[in-house]
């Protein structure tokens, strides 16, 4: 899940109505579209849901997607947020094997990650993570040594960056141009 | 919106598609429908009692073809549904304005394998624009505006409203929107000012250009826009499988058909041109041949309605998204403005060229003196003993290649087939839905044997009703175009396309369906045998017309091939390697070059 220039994350508004992801899960097998991670939740306006759809493509078939979805009439906008654009974000929950001998090696680099424990066992320790993506990738790769017993990501979800002009300073610019 | 008292969800369904302005249904009722059908005997609506739900997906599509009113069909639940897909994905492919209705089990039962249900929705989701589950009745007339909405504007398409039984007995307050709000759906129709006016320095500055006529033009209702954009500019046009009819044949600028069947000079001139007009066209398969070898030195304008269709298959350097008619309108206008700053480039040569491919390649098939009646023979006589304005309707298959090809196309909506998905059986039902639309007008269909045989039922409707529509069966007694490519392409290895010349006996079954069946074998009798089914005016008549077997649909592009590499008659063949060597090499060797670039 870490970078992949093919992986393109589309944030998609629509109707919060019965039936919506089938719809849009149905037009991407129907067009032989790849999804890596879907994320579908309720919006600041309860008329209206966000899916965050992590798509599988080269830039050509990314466009036919986005106008196929523009299609589906509970779809109401669509932006594809780039990875240097945009705030990504997701968790992870996961059960380690963790018996007293390396138990403190495990929390040890779990602290590293902020990673939070949510549940402890006489042998395994169940830990939440949240963050980029490529953090996510990090942990579970340098955790594996010890035993992951389950896993299980949320997939991404993504807003915009902010734009953040630096006023002062573009008025002091202003005045001396 | 004004409220006028209770009504059962079934009544306001149908008072609702009477206030869409519906005068006809096609449909077959069943358990969960029940209740629509019930004030239906009081409406005003004219219902059609079809044999088969295929039937009835059919007319209604017909019936939008030959009116371009929304067709309206209604079926039950399960079974019903299910028989009604292939209609809806065909009507899908071809943008054909339906709507359909199908009965549903009751809401609480859903999910439960209760008899006669099935997932409409989700079954029909991927062969429909939009689909609805009415899950209350007071969504009914909401629901309806909608979906005739969706079905009739932007890119036309097929629609269909799931219909849950005790939401039709559930009451309603009566109310009539006043509009429709759907904040996800608003086709564009005005084209972009600076694109229209890219456009037109494109097309009077081209030297080889050609208009490619989709399916668009008729949807649109742009003939007359079209024809005007030709006469303005001189160019040629070149009508699609879905656009027969929509510029006339005998306009000197017509070039008919191009595509894997299409005539040599319509599939060359769009190979060999410099600019192509799309207009409400898609690039499909059946035209462009091999994508990648399609018209190598053009320059692209694609007009649709449909920004999906943008860029699907061929890049345009001038994309246009808007209606055709209102965009075509546009184009005259900002090309008079260009025309006014400069002359228009020559296009003579390429005039001259394109004729002479005219005179050199034409359709051609011999129909010998006391031999096997020929296919094409059927259709131009067809054609010539009957009105102007006649509709023809026609299956899949060599017969409706022939009939594209030697029907001579004249008016808009006179012709009624199914492209996208190649439905065969589909003539039967759309002359139908045609002739109910239009019974003003004469309505033949021509059929293959094949087709004939998928269908066929639906003349009892058609007896029953009194649907006068008369129905050519060009008998060879093979599924032909199976047969051909087998021929062409799998060494003469006929397997399973055998059918039999007279099992089933087609003018027994004709009579035994309440039509009148003729039949007739050799070319002296054609023109008699049309003149006596012309004369039968109270019931449909059936003619089984026996056809040489051997016959195949020629000119050809093989799948997967250029379109460079037309397959003529065996006897034209001479006289293209001829052409080649001479005047048309200068011609070859710029394409070779082009190729090499590519």
């Amino acid at each position: 899940m870490s970078f992949n220039a093919r992986h393109h994350i589309l944030s998609v508004l629509v109707e919060n109505k019965a039936g919506v992801l089938t719809r849009v899960a149905a037009l991407f097998s129907r067009r032989a579209f790849n999804i890596v991670s879907l994320a579908v939740s309720p919006t600041e306006d309860e008329r209206f849901s966000r899916m965050t759809i992590v798509v599988d493509a080269d830039a050509s078939p990314l466009e036919q997607i986005v106008k196929q979805l523009n299609k589906l009439i509970p779809v109401i906008k669509i932006s594809e947020i780039a990875h240097d654009e945009g705030v990504e974000r997701e968790m992870m929950l996961l059960t380690v094997k963790a018996p007293v001998e390396s138990r403190s090696q495990v929390t040890d680099l779990s602290s590293i990650f902020d990673a939070k424990i949510v549940d402890v066992g006489f042998e395994a320790l169940t830990m939440m993570v949240v963050g980029a993506p490529d953090k996510l990738d990090a942990f579970s790769d340098l955790i594996r040594p010890f035993g992951i017993v389950e896993m299980q990501r949320t997939g991404r979800i993504a807003m915009p960056k902010l734009a953040r002009q630096p006023t002062k300073l573009r008025a002091v610019k202003t005045a001396r141009g | 919106m004004k409220s006028t008292g209770k009504i059962t969800g079934a009544q306001a369904l149908i008072r609702s598609l009477e206030m869409e302005g519906v005068e006809v249904m096609f449909g077959l009722p069943g358990g969960a429908i029940l209740p629509v059908y019930d004030p239906l005997i009081d409406s005003s609506i004219r219902h059609i009692l079809v044999r088969h739900e295929q039937g009835a997906g059919h007319m209604a599509s017909g019936y939008a073809h030959a009116t371009g009113r929304p067709g309206v069909a209604m079926v039950t639940s399960g079974p019903a549904a299910t028989n009604i897909v292939t209609p809806l994905a065909d009507a899908y492919l071809d943008s054909v304005p339906m709507v359909v209705i199908t009965g549903q089990v009751a809401y609480a039962s859903i999910g439960t394998d209760a008899f006669q249900e099935c997932d409409t929705v989700g079954i029909t989701m991927p062969v429909t624009k939009h689909n609805w589950l009415v899950t209350d009745a007071s969504d009914i007339p909401t629901i309806i505006r909608e979906a005739f909405h969706v079905a009739t504007t932007g890119r036309p398409g097929p629609v269909l409203v799931d219909f849950p039984k005790d939401v039709a007995n559930q009451m309603m307050d009566w109310y009539w929107p006043d509009g429709v709000d759907m904040p996800g759906y608003k086709p564009t129709t005005k084209g972009h000012p600076k694109q229209v006016k890219d456009a037109a320095k494109l097309v009077v500055s081209a030297k080889r250009p050609v208009i490619y006529a989709g399916g668009g033009i008729l949807k649109a209702r742009a003939a007359e826009a079209l024809k005007a954009f030709a006469e303005l500019t001189g160019i040629p046009v070149v009508t699609t499988l879905m656009a027969r009819g929509a510029f006339p044949d005998k306009h000197e600028l017509c070039l008919g058909m191009p595509g894997m069947h299409g005539n040599y000079t319509a599939i060359t001139a769009l190979q060999q041109s410099d600019l192509l007009i799309t207009l409400g066209a898609r690039f499909d398969d059946r035209v462009t041949g091999k994508v990648g070898a399609f018209a190598p030195d053009a320059k692209i304008i694609h007009v649709d309605i449909d920004p999906a269709e943008q860029g699907k298959v061929r890049r345009p350097d001038v994309p246009i998204v808007g209606d055709c008619k209102q965009v075509i309108e546009e184009l005259i206008k900002a090309t008079k403005a260009e025309i006014a700053k400069h002359p228009q480039a020559d296009i003579s040569e390429w005039l001259a060229t394109v004729r002479q491919w005219q005179v050199d390649f034409p359709l051609y098939y011999e129909q010998e003196e006391g031999g096997t009646l020929k296919p094409q023979f059927v259709i131009e006589k067809l054609r010539e003993n009957t009105p102007e304005d006649c509709i023809l309707a026609s299956g899949v298959g060599q017969h409706q290649m022939w009939a594209s090809q030697h029907w001579s196309f004249n008016l808009p909506y006179t012709w009624i087939n199914s492209g996208g998905l190649g439905t065969m059986g589909y003539a039967v039902p759309a002359a139908i839905g045609a002739k109910v639309g239009r019974p003003d007008r004469m309505v033949w269909a021509v059929d293959g044997d094949g087709c004939f045989q998928m269908t066929a039922q639906e003349l009892v409707t058609a007896a029953a009703e009194k649907i006068p529509v008369k129905i050519a069966i060009l008998n060879n007694a093979y599924l032909g175009m199976v047969r051909q490519w087998q021929e062409l392409f799998y060494e003469e290895r006929y397997s399973e396309v055998y059918l039999s010349p007279d099992l089933p006996d087609y003018v027994k079954w004709a009579e035994a369906m309440g039509c009148v069946g003729l039949r007739c074998d050799n070319a002296d009798d054609v023109v008699a045998t049309i003149e006596k089914a012309n004369a039968i005016t109270d019931r449909p008549v059936v003619i089984d017309f026996r056809t040489d077997y051997r016959e195949k649909v020629y000119p050809m592009v093989a799948a997967g091939t250029s379109n460079d590499d037309v397959i003529l008659h065996p006897a034209l063949n001479g006289k293209k390697e001829a052409s080649r060597k001479g005047g048309a090499a200068e011609q070859a060797e710029s394409t070779d070059q082009s190729n090499k670039e590519r």
